[in-house]
């Protein structure tokens, strides 16, 4: 191998080329941006004027923060389902996690399969009779009935099953012989020493709710209840003429994503390694 | 699982305690007993009530209603036993016979991405600087929302005035494939999305197992000089094999999922090139309004995805390595 002062040209060709890829895989993403930013007339011009030659940014943004689909009211309800989604999914996720890795009970392993065994399940085939249940319990249309659909997972509790698990016994048992109840131990032993893992699992938790779109598809009735997704489809419908507002529309769904992970990354990154699986 | 052998490399910060080793326990831990079992039944209890209530329950209900011939808005009056009525409908359908199909050909695109997957995890993880950085862009399009994305493409996708067209026409092609609104081409585009959306996800983890493969093993080839193609396809590949077992049954099943792409993109169409089994569930069941035969469906979809979960796990035991 050529070395010279350390770096190895080897492995520096194959970065640029490495390099010419990504932005490659990133083309969507940046024709998005670049699309969001200009006049109408121009979105579909060749050769692509990747830097807009007119500016209409402030003009397409408006149009979709204030316009009939009023993304500030979107971003509300998506902001809303999605944080009371995200607290209530760590916190049964961590309770269900420490039970399981902690405590030794009669059934644990068998319940702990029933309940690995549900991944396996497309959500799609529940739809209908969640669709039901929900009408009967009166939570059909409701923020509320979205927020229980996607707190109870799988995925959460397993990562966070792998987190506790590392947890010394000894501390746990040591702190059994000084009295303390395992909810005792839970709230100020074990939950401040995976609070990494929690981060990890609320970032995705986070993301994931914030991109659903089946769900509010189904369990959505009320345009005032709509979250983002929801409100990029309808406006697409509505739109889909002027691709200037859509891909404004697009690149404001996918920001605060973008934020969020950008700040998190390492911590989605493993998270993702850790859990295995997405659900 | 591959997880599982990840789980020894988290760090849990030593607390700084005072633990003081307590008499010799043996097979029996002196917190047993009653107890321990209503602490532990508490604890996993709110994720069991929820999991009980929007998963087994809904599961064991479909049974029931697709049974049945009914529509939700009738109410339950309406409903009337049918027997197997919905499932004779359902397997002499032409539409669920292309659904199923389609999804098959759907499926293709999971050995793609775990192969485009495998190179760049390989490259990104020995050969290039910025390591960290061509993780976060790779991964990009996995976290990004599937409705803005397929928006995206379908502008992209335009088959006269899109971005890509047009380049494709400016290169010399006089007749670009019509993309999504070309009846041959609208699912090998749908495959497209998946493959890109997909590649992070498999990247990231196949970066995982390429981790515990000891170096001692291509320092050795290395002294024999073995070629580069030669350490990948006999140590990388069949050392990561576990990992693409996982990511083969976890690629299989998403593929089973797809339901967000489709719908704003193509919405089944055009001429259901585009249909899968969940499209045609979602369709039946909350277009149609044909609550019974839509349950037929899913029952029909979550027995397919046991037995080819089943079937994956069977052949593993001839390719994959532990």
């Amino acid at each position: 191998m050529t070395t010279t002062k350390g770096i190895d040209i080897k492995k520096l060709v194959v970065t640029i080329i490495m390099a010419i890829i990504g932005v490659i895989f990133l083309m969507p993403f940046i024709w998005m941006i670049s699309a969001s930013f200009k006049v109408e007339t121009d979105v579909l011009t060749y050769p692509i004027q990747w830097i807009p030659e007119t500016w209409n940014a402030v003009e397409n943004y408006k149009g979709v923060w204030t316009g009939t689909m009023p993304f500030l009211l979107l971003y509300w309800n998506s902001i809303k389902v999605t944080v009371l989604t995200t607290i209530t999914s760590v916190t049964v996720s961590s309770l269900a996690a420490y039970g399981f890795a902690k405590i030794n009970f009669r059934g644990s392993n068998f319940l702990f399969l029933i309940i690995l065994a549900t991944f396996m399940i497309p959500p799609q085939t529940l739809l209908v009779t969640q669709f039901l249940l929900f009408r009967w319990l009166g939570l059909y249309d409701t923020h509320m009935g979205l927020i229980l659909l996607n707190s109870f997972s799988v995925f959460g509790t397993f990562m966070l099953r792998q987190f506790y698990l590392g947890i010394s016994n000894e501390l746990i048992e040591s702190a059994r012989m000084d009295g303390a109840g395992h909810f005792r131990i839970f709230a100020s032993i074990a939950l401040p020493l995976v609070r990494p893992a929690i981060a990890t699992y609320a970032i995705l938790r986070f993301i994931w709710t914030w991109n659903d779109f089946q769900n509010p598809l189904i369990f959505l009735r009320s345009k005032e209840l709509y979250t983002i997704q929801l409100g990029v489809q309808s406006f697409a419908d509505q739109h889909g003429s002027i691709y200037s507002l859509m891909m404004a529309a697009s690149v404001s769904a996918i920001i605060p994503l973008l934020i969020i992970f950008i700040i998190g990354q390492k911590h989605v990154i493993e998270g993702i390694q850790l859990g295995g699986v997405k659900g | 699982m591959q997880s599982v052998s990840n789980a020894q490399s988290v760090e849990v910060k030593k607390q700084p305690t005072k633990v003081r080793k307590k008499s010799k326990r043996r097979n029996k831990t002196p917190f047993g007993g009653w107890k321990e079992n209503v602490a532990g039944y508490l604890f996993i209890a709110p994720m069991f009530i929820g999991t009980s209530v929007l998963v087994l329950f809904p599961i064991i209900s479909s049974l029931v209603l697709s049974f049945t011939n009914w529509n939700f808005v009738s109410g339950f009056e309406g409903a009337s036993f049918v027997g197997i009525e919905n499932f004779k409908k359902l397997f002499t359908t032409n539409l669920f016979h292309k659904a199923l199909i389609n999804n098959f050909i759907l499926l293709l695109a999971v050995p793609v991405t775990l192969i485009i997957s495998l190179a760049l995890a390989v490259i990104i993880n020995k050969h290039v600087y910025l390591k960290d950085l061509f993780k976060v862009i790779y991964f990009m399009p996995f976290i990004s929302s599937v409705v803005a994305v397929a928006v995206v493409f379908q502008v992209l996708f335009h088959p006269s005035k899109g971005p890509i067209n047009q380049l494709l026409m400016s290169l010399g092609v006089e007749n670009p494939p019509g993309w999504i609104a070309d009846i041959s081409f609208s699912l090998p585009s749908v495959m497209l999305i998946m493959i890109w959306t997909g590649i992070g996800f498999n990247l990231i983890i196949y970066l995982a197992g390429l981790q515990n493969i000891p170096k001692e093993l291509y320092e050795a080839a290395q002294m024999d000089g073995a070629s580069s193609w030669y350490q990948f396809t006999k140590i990388t590949v069949p050392l990561v094999s576990p990992t693409t077992f996982l990511l083969l049954i976890t690629g299989v099943i998403s593929s089973f999922k797809v339901f967000d792409l489709i719908i704003v993109l193509t919405n089944g169409g055009p001429a259901n090139s585009t249909l899968t089994p969940v499209v045609y569930l979602y369709q039946q069941a909350f277009l149609e309004l044909k609550t019974g035969y839509a349950s037929a469906i899913s029952l029909v979809l979550f027995i397919l995805i046991l037995i080819i979960t089943y079937i994956q796990f069977i052949v593993q035991k001839k390719w994959v390595n532990y």
